[in-house]
């Protein structure tokens, strides 16, 4: 479903290269976790997925169900079923958060040619996709994360998700911020995602939120290139030993 | 007289001399009107402002103004929509006042009647040399309605002043005066379908203790001049809140000039600029807190795109003993493109020392990632613009809290948008 080759990517305003070429294959199905310690380049590979421009591929391919999406610009990424979950979601004053899943979901609907949803149906899902995940109806009257804590935005992250119903998610460090009830509770709503025509990237740097949604993959993230990969022991072993011995290996 | 002497005049200045000497005879006035309508003709002859006069420094009119149509006397317009559903409408199309049906308890005139019996003579001429705008208005101005809401009643019913122009020459005047505690909404709309040179004043005189709403939606088409003011005068304890949007026009100068001059008053000034094409659009403000104690607020919210250019120049000026004043003045720009522009020139004259004023301007662009993230949930780049800038341009209007009125006045912007965005 994913495969990424030997992906070199650099910040576009500096040059410096952040991505050292990551090889990564992920099947339908499967849930991925991506772990490494802090500025190992987890998150700017989750925007180079997204197809944010702040970044530049200089080398290699990101191939999503067999097709290069490189030259595809974030909408289109999202409309063909890619979601990123983001590490730190934006706040946006001034656009209300119902008018904002609104038009999203239309946008994605007409993308794929189906119809667009009336303003009742619209209400029911969004009511019963906050309900799973206890989230009061009256934040999504405010601007689009606004006011939200940590923790609201990130469940406002994974509601999107469960409404846009994307092919493949990315979900960038969603447990930082969410203490155990709320992180076991956004769990569930992924779990609920899993699929086998569906794949999911976990990006965390603790086993913690692994426990709640066990990976069939785990790979180690260091400078910018996968420095190991293992089943979900992987993720208890670094839990235990930590980076260093990873890290060692690789260097 | 002879105009013929001044031999550097513009196309326009000269289309502007020509318009009165053919005009003059048929135009309402007793001989204290006709008096001022001459002494404004003068001002005239000696040419439009240039951008070497303070006032007129960022719109230099004279350059600006390149084309005035003659008067149109076969060009017939007719109402339109009201902003508000249920609005009685007082509709003066192209530059005569068709009488209409009356909300309950108000007393309605049009300003040709009034000119020509001289009450309205007061109204008439200009303030200074560089009041261009009051000028081309009181020599030429042909009709309009005035609107006498008497103390102590509220008027339910939104009136909407519709000022609708078919091309060639339209020259208006409202006045509307509100007594003591009485309360009122009034929709200015400055609209039409020709390429005119149009201007508008409005007088409005708010008593003691009175509460107005006056919303002025200009829409004029892409070749229409718009020259625009409103005259305010606020009394003690009244709230005046004056709400503008300039959506169309080629060159727009829209003047505004309060006078806080009552204790304990409230002025509360909000306006959006859309500014698309080639559009030249000026807002001035001049408010004096001659009272104590009296408070005010202004925020401009501007988007602009293509090579449009838009101004706003906003004086305060509080009063030796206009104690306690509370003033804060904020514009805020949205550049969309590179060839447009905004200048903004804010001015405070303080002459008491006890007061709160404050102002700031911004000019800013789209932030990338705002756009970003609603383009990763699959909104198009155009849609995702076009919902930020709204949200822009929205949080202003959202300021009116009537839900009617923001309801209205959101539909402009969607309509803008789907023309411009
Ligand atoms: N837009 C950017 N501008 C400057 N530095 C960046 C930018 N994006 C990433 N970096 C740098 O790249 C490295 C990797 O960052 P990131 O991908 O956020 O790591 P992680 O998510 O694994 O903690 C860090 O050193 C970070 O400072
Ligand atoms: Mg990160």
């Amino acid at each position: 479903m994913l495969e990424i080759k030997n992906l070199h990517a650099r910040i576009a305003e500096d040059g410096t290269e952040i991505l050292r070429g990551i090889d990564l294959t992920v099947k339908p199905g499967e849930v991925a976790a991506i772990m490494g310690p802090n500025g190992s380049g987890k998150s700017t590979l989750s925007y180079v997925l997204a197809g944010r421009d702040d970044y530049e591929v200089t080398e290699g391919d990101i191939l999503y169900n067999g097709q290069s999406i490189l030259e595809m610009d974030p909408a289109e990424r999202a409309a063909s079923g890619i979601f990123l979950a983001f590490q730190y979601p934006m706040e946006i004053p001034g656009v209300a958060t119902m008018e904002f899943l609104k038009v999203a979901m239309n946008a994605q609907r007409k993308a794929r040619g189906e119809e667009e949803l009336k303003i009742p149906d619209l209400m029911k899902r969004v009511r019963s996709a906050a309900d799973t995940l206890d989230m009061d109806m009256a934040m999504l009257k405010r601007p689009v994360n606004v006011g939200f804590s940590g923790g609201e935005k990130k469940r406002a992250e994974i509601l999107q998700m469960k409404l846009l119903q994307p092919k493949l998610c990315v979900l960038d460090e969603t447990d930082s911020g969410l203490d155990i009830d709320a992180l076991k509770i956004v769990a569930d709503g992924v779990n609920a995602l899993r699929s086998p025509d569906r794949a999911i990237v976990v990006i965390t740097h603790y086993q913690r939120l692994l426990d709640y949604i066990v990976p069939d993959t785990v790979h180690v993230l260091y400078r910018g290139r996968v420095a190991t990969s293992g089943d979900k022991d992987l993720a208890i072993e670094l839990e235990k030993n930590g980076y260093t011995g990873i890290v060692g290996e690789a260097a | 007289m002879n105009v013929h002497t001044q031999t550097s005049h513009t196309p326009a200045e000269d289309a502007l001399i020509q318009a009165f000497a053919e005009r003059a005879g048929a135009l309402p006035g007793d001989a204290a009107v006709t008096a001022k309508r001459e002494e404004a003709a003068e001002l005239l002859k000696r040419g439009l402002p240039t951008r070497r006069m303070e006032a007129w420094h960022y719109t230099d009119l004279r350059r600006l103004l390149s084309k005035v149509p003659g008067f149109d006397a076969s060009a017939s317009a007719a109402s339109v929509e009201p902003l508000l559903q249920g609005s009685a409408i007082l509709p003066v199309l192209n530059g005569a006042a068709e009488k209409r049906e009356t909300p309950e308890g108000v007393a309605v005139a049009t300003v040709a009647d009034r000119l020509a019996d001289g009450s309205l003579a007061q109204l008439m001429g200009y303030d200074g040399f560089d009041d261009t705008v009051s000028a081309v208005n009181s020599a030429l101005a042909s009709d309009g309605f005035t609107l006498d809401i008497p103390a102590g009643v509220q008027v339910t019913t939104p009136i909407e002043l519709q000022n609708v122009q078919a091309g060639g020459q339209v020259h208006t005047r409202f006045a509307v005066s509100v007594g003591e505690k009485a309360k009122a909404t009034i929709v200015e709309r400055q609209t039409g379908s020709g390429e005119a040179l149009v201007s508008s004043i409005s007088n409005l005189e708010v008593g003691d203790d009175a509460d107005v709403v006056w919303l002025i939606v200009q829409e004029q088409p892409e070749g229409t001049s718009h020259l625009g003011r409103i005259n305010i005068t606020i009394g003690a304890r009244a709230n005046v809140t004056l709400f503008v949007m300039n959506a169309g026009g080629k060159l727009v100068r829209q003047e505004i000039r309060v006078v806080a001059q009552g204790v304990d008053s409230q002025f509360r000034l909000r306006g959006v600029n859309m500014l698309a094409g080639e559009t030249h659009c000026d807002v001035t403000m001049v408010l004096d807190h001659a009272a104590p104690n009296t408070i005010s607020t202004e925020t401009f919210r501007n988007v602009v795109t293509d090579r449009a250019q838009g101004v706003f120049q906003g004086q305060i000026r509080v009063a030796r003993d206009a104690q306690k004043t509370d003033a804060k003045m904020a514009c805020n720009t949205l550049l969309l493109s590179d060839e447009g522009g905004f200048s903004s020139k804010p001015e405070l004259e303080i002459f008491a020392d006890d007061v709160a004023c404050g102002h700031g301007a911004t000019v800013t662009e789209i932030e990338a990632d705002h756009l970003f993230y609603l383009m990763a949930r699959g909104i198009d780049e155009k849609t995702a613009r076009g919902l930020l800038v709204k949200a822009f341009i929205a949080e202003v209007i959202e300021e009116l809290e009537s839900e009617p009125i923001v309801e209205a006045l959101e539909a402009k912007l969607d309509a803008w948008f789907s023309e411009h965005g």
